[in-house]
């Protein structure tokens, strides 16, 4: 039913679309529930209990009746309401929480047990026996209430995140925000004007009152076309700030694809913003509220504000016979308008005595509406006036005016309460609830449409002035300028009948006064013995009826009895958004080494390590497991010789001429005596005296110092030596920088490695030039490139350094020239190996929990000089007989295998936790020893070794008596690194 | 959330790490003793003001002191640590 010559809607642009499965045509400009309403389409919803038929109440974000499902398929959308969503070509909607439809809902036999129902009845009803609630009560009553489903497909639809600055934002465009937008704006501000809506005006789109002598809607198309101008104003529609947080961050949800028919591919569905602004105008309006009398969610069954937009913006009669309910003179403008559009209206129901009739529509002052009669649609309302002389009024519309309830919502975010005004009946927020905010217009509790212009300039006025620039004068434009007329009212009283407080979550009157009968009296309580406002709408238009009727029913008055916290976010927000970059690998950065493709290229799995990837191991024809890959690239490296990337190892390039007395207080060991040319095997703790790191550091020349680190603790370690620099060492000449990713760096390991090496080095080398714990400069290829004679297998070996862009070259030619000697490539399994095989920890063994002395290093420590963590490495408890020690296990027999994450127990002992002795960190398979490995942290073992303990892993089942060994299982004298 | 960098200015909390009680700079002397229980193991929990040290580690890498309020989350101001002593930087946030 649309009004001829009414609405700003685009007539000319018609749009198709499909709701439940049928055809409707819109035009460009409606919303999913204008279009519904204009086809005659009166129920859009089922209720969340009790399946009862619901018609759209509102014509904005905070609908709690017309929730729709779009989309089909992995990307359907639940709980859309109608009010938001935009109408394009091919949008399909359905209707949710009725089968088969919400026409026909055979689930509406829940309504007929509402006597049964109430608040707290599952609670009391489905106690026994108590396990069938998981299992049965609960999925059965789940799946009788509820909403709208996600599709529980992998949806890969696109979303974003986005950030942005600026000096004020507005959140709203109605007068106030129009106005502090352009005050601001023409100060040259730079200012981002946030707008819900698809369309900036807010309630001025929506009225018929005149600004400035013009129609509200044109009045504010001038402005917007002034600050659209303005390359220092940001408009942003379709833009709901959800959440305000610190520092004058706020979080806002954009829906930028949601409207479109065909979104270009690169546009995402919806993107959330955090917008960074130093200082912020909250001009979000105000939500009508209802008033709670009989059977009042007949679809039909409509807020006046909503009644008078889908009138005026949209040019659509919600009804063809409109009755109206009020406490206020927002129903006589209700009246006013829809005489105006040509609407019949028959009867005004004002609940104040002394309301004055308007011209040509019978008033029942001082009435009140006891009942409201058809179930798929409204069809006559009946009214008891003050007299008690019941009258039944014809109408298929009921527009309900209860006031206004300002949205102050992200005010109230950072833990600031509102405070009560009686005056208009409602909640308004404090100066300073949020740092850098200033509430203005409706959110404030000013209602006149001149107050809104006014409070807008001025709150921009402030914002100016506290940001240091000029104010900039705006006269503010002549408006509608009327105090409102307003006598609280929240209920018809009616012990019977259900009266809906919360549409959403189906709350009534009685299941409150239910709550205070229980003596659920604080509003908190009563908000969770009763959901009220927990549904999808948040109970933005209930949730202060609701504690009006707790307050009456608790004998308080309604600043006793307070309202619920105010949480974010405003509106729902779909995860996928707050999730934008994290589905998958997600935005999270990959570190490919220069050798990466040489590795894919040999078939070689590749495995995380942090953000690196690192190979696994190179198979070879015919090696059909990994094992066999694994055992060959071992024997290679014990054997032959082998090369690895060793690059994703942290780097950290130190100078200055305090870098040796740096390195002693950062390392257990003294570094202050390395000399240019020497590399030293170090330790580092954590001031709490645990194992932080190690890894070696060679001095490469007077006051150039490169620290390596393991791959896992490379931030870590970069985060403390900073630390230490800046905190400890204030003045010191000390400069750190990570050097990471410009040095590709491999290992050379096995008795061929200088072989190898000095096929390609300018200058050939011998154990002379670079001997064991060696470094220095060579040049390789042309390229000048470092040389450190330091194993991590306990073969001779080598690591050789290259500027990042030769690394791919290098490794290609390296490992060419080591398939020509007899061995090649090797992998991290090999690599665990070889370092198992020589005791070689790891942060499996440093885990976060271990000193030296667990780890046998307590000698490292020096005794000569302080260091981090070197006071409490020596307090009682961290060393000592009862500490778990590194040892090394064998199990007996050899062949069978173990796994870390086992534990240990005393032979004989029962594998409880009580009897716990020690775990196991790292576990492998020995070629060269044959026979399976683990190194492990037991109670005494150093003392231990020699003895035998059972080894149990209750998880994968093994239970293997091991022999308890010294961890160097292989070459405890070290020759082979050293010859 | 905002910290103001004294090198780089107004940042979002995304670059920094945080690391707890700024007392940890202050290393008591050589050897276990009461002070350095004190450190490592019986730090303040305050509802008010703190300070503490944060890392701007994807940023200039420098280590700042923070004094903020818990329970307002007001910034009152930021330091260089390695400044110790010397004038606080502007307050990040009024």
């Amino acid at each position: 039913m649309r009004i001829e010559g009414k609405g700003l809607v685009d007539r000319s642009n018609p749009v198709g679309f499909r709701f439940d499965g049928r055809d409707y045509t819109g035009f460009q400009g409606d919303t999913l529930a204008s279009a519904l309403l204009a086809s005659g389409v009166r129920v859009m919803g089922r209720s969340f209990k009790y399946h009862r038929p619901r018609g759209v109440m509102t014509a904005g974000s905070e609908e709690p009746n017309a929730l729709v499902t779009v989309g089909r398929g992995a990307g359907q959308v639940p709980n859309v309401r109608a009010t938001v969503q935009e109408i394009h070509s091919g949008l399909d909607a359905r209707g949710q929480n009725a089968w088969p439809s919400v026409r026909f809902d055979v689930m509406e036999v829940n309504d007929l047990f509402a006597p049964f129902l109430g608040a707290g009845f599952y609670y009391k009803t489905f106690m026994w026996p108590r396990k069938f609630w998981e299992s049965l009560y609960e999925p059965l009553i789940r799946r009788a209430a509820g909403l709208g489903a996600l599709s529980r497909q992998h949806n890969d639809e696109h979303y974003e995140k986005a950030f942005a600055f600026c000096d004020l934002l507005v959140i709203g465009s109605g007068p106030a925000g129009l106005m502090a937008a352009l005050t601001a704006g023409r100060a040259g501000a730079d200012v981002i004007l946030a707008e819900e809506d698809a369309r900036m005006g807010g309630r001025l789109l929506a009225e018929s009152h005149e600004v400035g002598g013009q129609p509200g809607a044109d009045w504010a198309a001038g402005v917007l076309a002034e600050l659209a101008s303005m390359p220092n104003v940001r408009l942003m529609t379709r833009t709901t700030v959800t959440g305000a947080y610190d520092g004058g961050t706020f979080g806002a949800l954009e829906r930028v694809g949601l409207h479109l028919a065909r979104p270009p591919m690169d546009l995402p569905r919806e993107c959330f913003w955090r917008i960074v602004a130093k200082r912020a105008i909250l001009a979000a309006g105000a939500h009508e509220r209802p008033i709670a009398f009989a059977n009042n969610d007949r679809p039909g069954v409509m807020m006046a504000g909503a009644v008078r937009a889908y009138v005026n913006r949209w040019g659509v009669a919600p009804g063809q016979t409109v009755a109206v309910f009020g406490n206020n003179d927002d129903a006589h403008r209700t009246v006013k308008d829809l005489v105006a559009a040509g609407i019949k209206v028959s009867a005004l129901i004002d609940v104040r005595e002394d309301a004055v009739a308007p011209q040509g529509v019978t008033l029942h002052a001082g009435a009140r509406i006891v009942d409201a009669v058809g179930r798929n649609g409204l069809r006559e309302v009946i009214v008891a006036d003050r007299d008690g002389k019941i009258a039944r009024i014809p109408c298929d519309c009921l527009a309900v005016s209860g006031g206004w309830n300002p949205v102050l919502h992200l005010a109230c975010h950072m833990n600031g309460r509102p405070v009560w005004r009686e005056d208009v009946a409602a909640f308004v927020p404090q100066p300073g609830m949020v740092p850098g905010l200033t509430v203005a217009g409706s959110a404030n509790g000013t209602f006149s449409t001149q107050a809104c212009l006014r409070e807008g300039a001025e709150a921009a006025s402030l914002a100016l002035s506290e940001l240091g620039r000029p104010e900039a004068k705006i006269a503010v434009p002549d408006a509608e300028d009327g105090a409102i007329q307003l006598r609280a009212y929240w209920e018809v009283p009616d012990p019977k009948h259900r009266a809906w407080l919360d549409f959403a979550n189906d709350v009534t009157t009685k299941d409150v006064r239910l709550a205070a009968q229980e003596n659920f009296r604080s509003v908190e309580h009563m908000k969770r013995y009763t959901t009220q406002g927990m549904a999808p709408d948040q109970g933005k238009s209930s949730n202060v009826a609701a504690l009006a009727v707790l307050a009456d029913a608790t004998g308080r008055g309604i600043p006793e009895t307070g309202i619920t916290t105010f949480r974010p976010p405003y509106v729902p927000i779909s995860v996928a958004a707050l999730g934008a970059g994290g589905q998958g690998k997600g935005l999270a950065p990959q570190r490919l080494t220069t050798s990466h493709q040489a590795s894919v290229a040999r078939g070689a799995p590749m495995i995380e390590a942090g953000l690196w990837y690192r190979p696994s191991y190179f198979p070879r024809p015919k090696e059909a497991t990994w094992r066999e890959s694994c055992d060959r690239e071992v024997r290679m490296v014990r054997e032959r010789v082998g090369v690895c990337d060793v690059s994703t190892l942290g780097k950290i390039d130190i100078q200055g001429a305090d870098v040796g007395r740096f390195l002693d207080l950062v390392y257990t060991n003294t570094f202050s005596t390395l000399k240019p040319g020497r590399v030293r095997y170090g330790l580092m703790l954590r001031e709490d005296g645990i194992v932080m790191d190690d890894g070696t550091t060679a001095c490469l020349g007077e006051g150039h110092y490169l620290m390596t680190t393991t791959t896992a603790a490379a931030g870590q370690v970069m985060r403390h030596l900073d630390f230490v620099a800046q905190a400890h060492c204030p003045g010191w000449d000390v400069h750190t920088i990570s050097v990471t990713e410009q040095w590709a760096q491999f290992a050379v390991a096995g008795p061929l490695g200088r072989e190898l090496l000095n096929t390609l080095l300018e200058s050939p080398i011998d154990d002379a030039a670079i001997p064991f714990l060696g470094c220095g400069r060579v040049r390789v290829m042309g390229v000048e490139a470092r040389l450190f004679r330091i194993s991590f297998s306990g073969e001779l070996g080598f690591e050789i350094a290259v500027p990042a862009r030769y690394g791919a070259a290098l490794y290609r030619d390296l490992v060419a020239r080591a398939e020509s000697l007899g061995g090649g490539a090797y992998g991290m399994e090999a690599l665990n190996v070889l370092r198992i095989e020589k005791g070689f920890i790891t942060h499996a063994e440093i885990h976060g929990r271990v000193t030296a002395f667990d780890i046998g290093l307590q000698g490292m420590v020096s005794a000569k000089k302080d260091c981090i963590g070197k006071a409490a490495s020596e307090r009682p408890g961290l060393t000592g007989a009862e500490r778990e020690q590194l040892v090394g296990l064998k199990p007996v027999p050899a062949s069978k295998p173990i796994g870390a994450g086992a534990h240990l127990f005393d032979e004989g002992a029962e594998p409880i936790r009580a009897n716990d002795q020690g775990y196991v960190t790292s576990v492998c398979w020995s070629p060269t020893l044959n026979t399976h490995l683990g190194l492990a942290f037991l109670r005494n073992g150093r003392a231990r070794q020699g003895s035998r303990v059972r080894l149990v892993d209750h998880l994968r089942g093994t239970d293997v008596v091991c022999e308890v060994v010294h961890p160097v299982f292989f070459d405890p004298e070290g020759g082979r690194a050293r010859g | 959330m905002r910290l103001n960098c004294p090198l780089c200015g107004d940042r979002d909390l995304r670059e920094f790490t945080y690391y707890g009680a700024s007392v940890y700079a202050d290393r008591p002397g050589e050897g276990w003793s009461d002070a350095w229980d004190d450190l490592l193991h019986l730090r303040d929990n305050p509802a008010g003001e703190t300070t503490d040290l944060w890392y701007h580690e994807l940023g200039c890498s420098a280590w700042i002191e923070v004094s903020r309020n818990t329970v307002t989350h007001a910034i009152s101001a930021t330091r260089l640590l390695a400044g110790r002593g010397k004038a606080p930087a502007k307050g990040a946030k009024a």
